[in-house]
């Protein structure tokens, strides 16, 4: 009655994520993992950064001048805003973490709150770098 | 597979382990490293807005104060292990072959330890007055 090593046939395997209708929950789900994946490659900017930082003046202000261009501020919003989604869904997932806000109107609720909020926040911290270069 | 010396069900054997064979060391791991990542997040963050088109002499400046530094090398330390942990995570939904599974698994560590070293060396290297 010993089980064989290997499976005799393939498991059974849930309908591609294309046959479902799209929730909000859902959503949150999708941006918190390609945020996550995003900001795995933004630590190379992070990484460039404090490389030129640490060399030769010349090349800090050929980095700085790349990420002070309008193609590098927008990967910078970007960035922001996969950073502060990111937290937003890990903060939700400690609230889930305790049993909380699990019901499924409130849940949805997270989500939007989630999705809104870092809008809002990343928005309020390109307010701030803006303004503060105006009053430079 | 030993057909009778182990006593337990095969699903008695793997139960709790997953795919990464560490059973919740990775969950408690994932929680523990975004906990701090909340506050040190949102110093960084506030650190380089401050210096938002610094020059060349002020921004070495901030990063060579003692506390900056050590702030920014437990980030990037805490940040590099958390976000391992996440890409393991996605490389164990999506890799299905054993050896692509692996390679990538290898690769993540390298690229992780990689930029934490390139990242706290030079970090170090201003520190240090370099």
């Amino acid at each position: 009655m010993s089980q064989p090593a290997t499976r005799a046939k393939p498991r059974p395997l849930s309908p591609h994520v294309m046959h479902y209708k799209m929730l909000p929950t859902m959503l949150m789900s999708g941006i918190h993992r390609v945020s996550g994946a995003a900001l795995y490659f933004g630590t190379l900017l992070v990484a460039w950064w404090v490389t030129a930082a640490a060399g030769p003046e010349d090349y800090f202000n050929f980095v700085a001048g790349v990420y002070g261009s309008w193609f590098g501020q927008l990967v910078l919003f970007g960035f922001t805003w996969a950073l502060i989604v990111h937290m937003l869904g890990g903060i939700r997932h400690f609230i889930w973490d305790t049993g909380a806000m699990l019901e499924k109107h409130t849940a949805t609720k997270l989500a939007w709150a989630t999705l809104f909020g870092s809008i809002i926040i990343t928005v309020a911290i390109w307010a701030v770098i803006f303004w503060a270069r105006g009053a430079a | 597979m030993s057909k009778s010396s182990d006593m337990r069900t095969p699903l008695g054997r793997v139960r709790g382990l997953g795919a990464a064979r560490e059973g919740t060391g990775h969950f408690w791991q994932s929680r523990v490293t975004g906990l701090a990542l909340v506050f040190l997040t949102l110093f960084v963050v506030g650190l380089l807005v401050s210096l938002n088109g610094a020059s060349y002499a002020d921004v070495r400046a901030a990063l060579a104060n003692p506390l900056v530094s050590l702030v920014l090398l437990v980030t990037i330390v805490t940040g590099l292990y958390h976000m391992r942990l996440g890409m393991q995570e996605i490389i164990l939904d999506y890799a299905h072959g054993e050896f692509s599974k692996y390679l990538l698994l290898i690769l993540n560590t390298f690229f992780s330890v990689a930029v934490g070293a390139v990242s706290a060396f030079a970090l170090l290297k201003i520190a240090f007055g370099g």
